[in-house]
């Protein structure tokens, strides 16, 4: 079967875009074979920096042949409607169409339509210059004297060449011919840029791998990475030092070269004073370099490692020479940023923060600082840190973004405040927490534990959500500007990963007071100390959350204006964060297996704001559920719930009024009079236990109802004939209802 | 280059490097200018390169243009870093089909040897938000080093550039300091000759960085700067209204581009130095690149009314 091999040659593609160009090219082709009924056997696509190409296995030489058959008028139709069916199908005459007939419409005319499958260079000549003009580059780009028409081609970088043949493997291919804005398909291609730039032809994809490979140029992606990386690791061993490995650069530089040449370059050991997170940031951002670093002490060593493209006639020495000026030079000005920033205290710096806009309605990064010391403050108890460190490590923590070296490397922050904060003798704890207040930022990221740096990682994060929950602008979609679902989770892995207590509500309303930069907020700072009232407000485990005629009350107090809508605004826009904090963790849960429906029956609870104790709950619920008595209690609970369903809906009323016990010690059975009994026990213990956060010993009190329920179903008729009694029965079920909630809300558990 | 003398060798004399570049694009067909006669934050604003960009006819230019930059002077002593500092500028319009080739012979036409020297291009895209410009290429690379910008101008004053032109940048500085072999810019060879003959850059430049960078950041007197800026802009806005073609009249073509235009240079080399002073906040900063813009997209827009910019006489 013969192959097609396809090449789009061009100026140098951009390393990041030419992976995804390549699977885009092959899924594309591939497609539009397909979609025109052409199988293949294997497809694979390559890319360096000047080439994308496609190789297809095992294509038909042309499509199906397609015979159709179309229905016509009948015998003795119009002329009007005979001269239309003979244009549509594309016949002469009526001799050329034969005649059927069928019972209900009696004889008709049929046209047999025979169309013999196009040669697959004809599809491809049709499909491919499509497939070009539309490639779904992330940037594209016009150039050159067509660039003066409207609707020019538009590539990456100025496309040069197209390779296009098609043909077995026994014979010579033919070139599929086709053009794109005036480049004409061919069977000629380049070599490497400087090694071998000669223009060469090439047939088929058996001889056009090799032919590159001697035009210096090494085809696959994941070769050349191989090629570097070895080379790099034996150039290092050769030193007695190990390569500091790198995969996302590894990728980088493979899409910098089409012939790899590692080389070793070294730099003034004076330079190893600067951190090592330093150096290798300097060398792999601005160089695009490798470090090493010596097994036995783990130290960076003075050498790194640059990947040219050249086989150069000297072997190297001026790419290795202009290099190492360059890493000299950077390193210079590395070594300069951390001696100079030295020389000013982080605490100092604070008032250059005020220049800083974080966001434009949420202030500067001073203001955000502000908040943050001041909710690490109030944190710290609660996380068992000492308030005064915590306090001290977010107020320094953002100060590093003003250093000369943050400024040239941003993705040092918290790091350089590290550094920063040791040498100038800050607390170990609070050094910690400046770097480590920026994590975790992400799912497998390290969840801090020491205690000031879990509280300011905490209230930098709060104060961002709060913050942007407060100016609306919350995650939609895919959107997520402000990493505000990575912040979410961040606090969820904090929380739970270290054990804490942290009833959410509290912990937002007032961050919610202190974004206080647009007017509204404003008025928020005002009642400042209202908030704390409505802190204080008397909660057991689960704090219940102010209701709007309860804000408003307290606001109307204090006189302040327009007292309704601050309240309605602050309850909904905190409620509203709190369901996005609820969302975030069922995501956490379900991602750790937890069942999807336990969680959903967590939460349909009220006022479940305290992640420790959600989680908790939801565990205890598993457990219950997998033993014979949850079961059990399960079935009951649904028995009792499926009776109540259709009775009420029955009488179009609930029954959700306690039982008559006066009634039940009257006419009611042993088994009613029992359950009774059992329910009242059940729910108080299931409650003094969910009190105590014993949720546990809560479902242990439930799971004792299994008995009294089973009885009460084998024995007792609910729907008695007496109109009380079966009313009073129904309470009873409902009361049973009510029970199970003291845990979760059983009627969202499934299976 | 065996016909010149030592001393006009681009690896060992500054002069040597320009005059070697301006007779290479010479022979591509450039124009060869002067520098414009303004202070400007980069050659790109020069009226051959940004208004040039726009319209249909072809145009190919290389000049030498000062690049005033008030915030990166160092007292002159930062051995990398100038207030005003050489570009190189090239524009090709519409782009030839091998200007990557025609870039490549001009590093070879200044003595960089392309058996043993490591070029490549990466990634870099352009915009200047001041001029309402962008476009995609490369940061070209000899050795690790960035040398020069390559651009193909897609926008420029906010108008598609149609065809589109191909800009090379040259850091004259940087590289005649790796041809030369010299690690501050001020140990550079200026005229290429030894001994007492010898003219470093430091002599040239030396005290001028000092004394602008005193000027820059500690006595431009600002207030006068804000008014400036502003009469810029007036002037600016003045200009163009006045070039406008009369409506009805038979020429229809704007009458004063190029002195509005200047007029757009110089608000935005004020803004530069206002900036270096410290006085312009962050959130005015914004607001400030945006006025010059609007000037730079008027001022392209009345280009594009002039026989330069494609309107028949």
């Amino acid at each position: 079967m013969p192959d097609l091999l396809l090449e789009l040659f061009s100026e140098e593609i951009p390393a990041r875009m030419q992976r995804r160009a390549a699977e885009d090219l092959k899924k594309l082709v591939t497609d539009a074979l397909v979609e025109r009924g052409f199988v293949y056997e294997g497809a694979k696509a390559f890319a360096t920096p000047r080439r994308l190409s496609l190789h297809i296995a095992g294509l038909p030489v042309k499509g199906q042949d397609v015979r159709e058959e179309r229905k016509g008028p009948r015998v003795g139709a119009p002329e009007a409607a005979v001269q239309g069916f003979l244009k549509g199908a594309g016949l002469a005459s009526l001799d050329q169409a034969k005649i059927e007939s069928d019972p209900k419409k009696g004889e008709f005319y049929v046209a047999v339509i025979e169309k013999p499958g196009r040669t697959t260079p004809d599809v491809l000549a049709e499909i491919l210059p499509q497939i070009v003009k539309n490639f779904p580059w992330p940037k594209s780009m016009r150039w050159g004297a067509a660039s003066k028409e409207p609707g020019s081609l538009r590539w990456v970088r100025p496309l040069q060449s197209i390779v296009c043949t098609f043909g077995p493997e026994t014979e010579d291919p033919e070139v599929v011919r086709f053009e794109v804005d005036g480049i004409a398909s061919g069977d000629v291609t380049y070599g490497h840029r400087f090694l071998a730039p000669g223009a060469f032809r090439v047939k088929r994809f058996d001889d056009y791998a090799p032919a590159l490979e001697r035009a210096k140029v090494v085809l696959e992606a994941d070769r050349r990475k191989d090629i570097i990386l070895h080379d790099a690791r034996d150039l290092a061993f050769a030193q007695g030092l190990e390569l500091v490995e790198d995969e996302g650069l590894l990728e980088e530089v493979a899409g910098l070269v089409e012939w790899p040449v590692v080389l070793m370059g070294s730099f003034d050991e004076a330079f190893l004073d600067i951190p090592p997170e330093v150096i290798r940031t300097t060398i792999r951002a601005n160089q695009k370099c490798f470090v090493l670093r010596d097994p036995k002490t783990g130290n960076l060593a003075n050498r790194f490692l640059l990947t040219s493209n050249l086989a150069a006639t000297d072997g190297g020495r001026t790419i290795v020479g202009g290099n190492e000026r360059v890493v000299r030079a950077r390193l210079s000005d590395a070594k300069f940023f951390w001696e100079t920033d030295q020389k000013v205290k982080l605490e100092d710096r604070l008032e250059k923060l005020k220049s800083i806009v974080f966001h434009e309605k949420l202030g500067t990064q001073y203001e955000r600082v502000e908040r943050i010391a001041a909710l690490a403050r109030e944190l710290a108890p609660i996380v068992g840190a000492d308030p005064a460190l915590a306090e001290r490590a977010a107020r320094l923590a953002k100060a590093d973004l003003v250093t000369e070296m943050v400024g040239e490397f941003p993705e040092l922050q918290g790091l350089m405040g590290r550094y920063y904060a040791t040498l100038q003798g800050e607390h170990p704890s609070v050094a910690a927490a400046i770097e480590e207040h920026y994590k975790p930022l992400g799912p497998s990221d390290r969840v801090p534990t020491d205690p000031v740096s879990v509280a300011v990682a905490l209230a930098d994060k709060i104060d961002t959500l709060v913050g942007f929950w407060a100016i609306d602008e919350k995650p939609t979609g895919s959107k997520d500007p402000y990493a505000l679902r990575r912040a979410a989770l961040g606090v969820i892995r904090l929380v739970l990963e270290n054990d804490l207590r942290l009833p959410l509500i509290q912990l937002l309303a007032k961050p919610f007071a202190r974004n206080a930069s647009d007017a509204l907020f404003e008025e928020f700072l005002k009642v400042r100390e209202l908030v704390d009232a409505i802190d204080h407000s008397a909660y057991s485990s689960v704090i219940k959350h102010p209701t709007v005629p309860e804000l408003t009350a307290i606001f109307q107090q204090r006189q302040l204006q327009n007292a309704e809508t601050l309240a309605h605004i602050m309850y909904s826009r905190g409620l509203d964060l709190l369901s996005f904090f609820a969302d975030r963790l069922k995501v956490y849960l379900r991602d750790q297996g937890a069942r999807h429906d336990l969680i959903d029956a967590v939460f349909a609870l009220e006022g479940q704001d305290d992640l420790l104790m959600v989680v908790r709950r939801v565990e205890a619920l598993g457990r219950f559920l997998d033993t014979e008595d949850g079961a059990n209690l399960l079935a009951g609970y649904r028995r009792a719930a499926n009776i109540l369903r259709i009775e009420e809906k029955k009488d179009g009323r609930s029954y959700d009024e306690a039982p008559d016990l006066g009634i039940v010690n009257a006419q009611g059975q042993i088994e009613e009079k029992g359950l009774v009994v059992a329910l009242d026990s059940a729910r108080r213990e299931a409650s003094d236990a969910v009190a105590n956060e014993d949720f546990e010993g809560a479902m242990r009190a439930l799971s004792r109802l299994r008995q009294p329920v089973d009885a009460f179903f084998d024995k007792v008729t609910v729907n008695a004939e007496d109109s009380a009694l079966r009313e009073n029965r129904l309470r009873l079920l409902n009361a049973l209802r009510d029970a199970t909630r003291a845990v979760a809300d059983f009627s969202r558990i499934e299976g | 280059m065996t016909s010149e003398p030592a001393h006009m060798n681009p690896a060992r004399s500054f002069q040597g490097l320009i005059l070697t570049l301006q007779r290479y694009w010479a022979e591509q067909g450039c124009v060869i200018l002067q520098p414009y006669d303004m202070e400007m934050g980069a050659g790109t604003f020069h009226p051959a390169t940004t208004l040039r960009a726009l319209g249909p006819k072809p145009w190919r230019a290389a000049y030498v243009q000062p690049s005033r930059r008030p915030k990166d002077g160092r007292y002159g002593e930062n051995p990398n870093r100038l207030q005003h500092y050489y570009q190189f500028q090239v524009i090709l319009k519409p782009n030839p089909p091998d200007i990557q080739q025609l870039y490549v012979k001009s590093l070879e036409a200044i003595g960089i040897d392309t058996s043993v020297h490591d070029i490549r291009f990466v990634e870099d895209d352009w915009e200047s938000p001041t001029l309402g410009a962008w476009g995609l290429g490369w940061e070209c690379w000899c050795d690790g080093m960035e040398v020069s910008q390559f651009t193909y101008f897609q926008q420029v004053a906010g108008f598609e550039c149609s065809p589109v032109a191909g800009e090379l940048t040259y850091g004259l500085e940087r590289l005649a300091m790796y041809l030369q072999g010299v690690e501050s810019i001020y140990d550079l060879n200026f005229n290429g000759l030894e001994g007492d003959r010898k003219v470093t850059y430091a002599q040239v430049f030396q005290q001028a960085e000092q004394e602008y960078s005193r000027h820059n950041f500690e006595y431009a007197d600002t207030e006068m700067l804000f008014r400036h800026f502003r009469d810029a802009e007036a002037a600016c806005r003045k200009y163009l209204a006045d070039g406008e073609p009369k409506s009805g009249a038979n020429d229809q073509r704007h009458l004063m581009a190029l002195p509005a235009y200047d007029q757009c240079i110089k608000a935005s080399h004020m803004f530069n130095l206002l900036d270096a002073r410290g006085v312009i906040s962050v959130t005015e900063r914004q607001s400030y690149i945006l006025r010059v813009r609007e000037l730079a997209k008027a001022c392209g827009a009345a280009w594009l009314k002039t026989e330069g910019g494609g309107v028949a006489a």
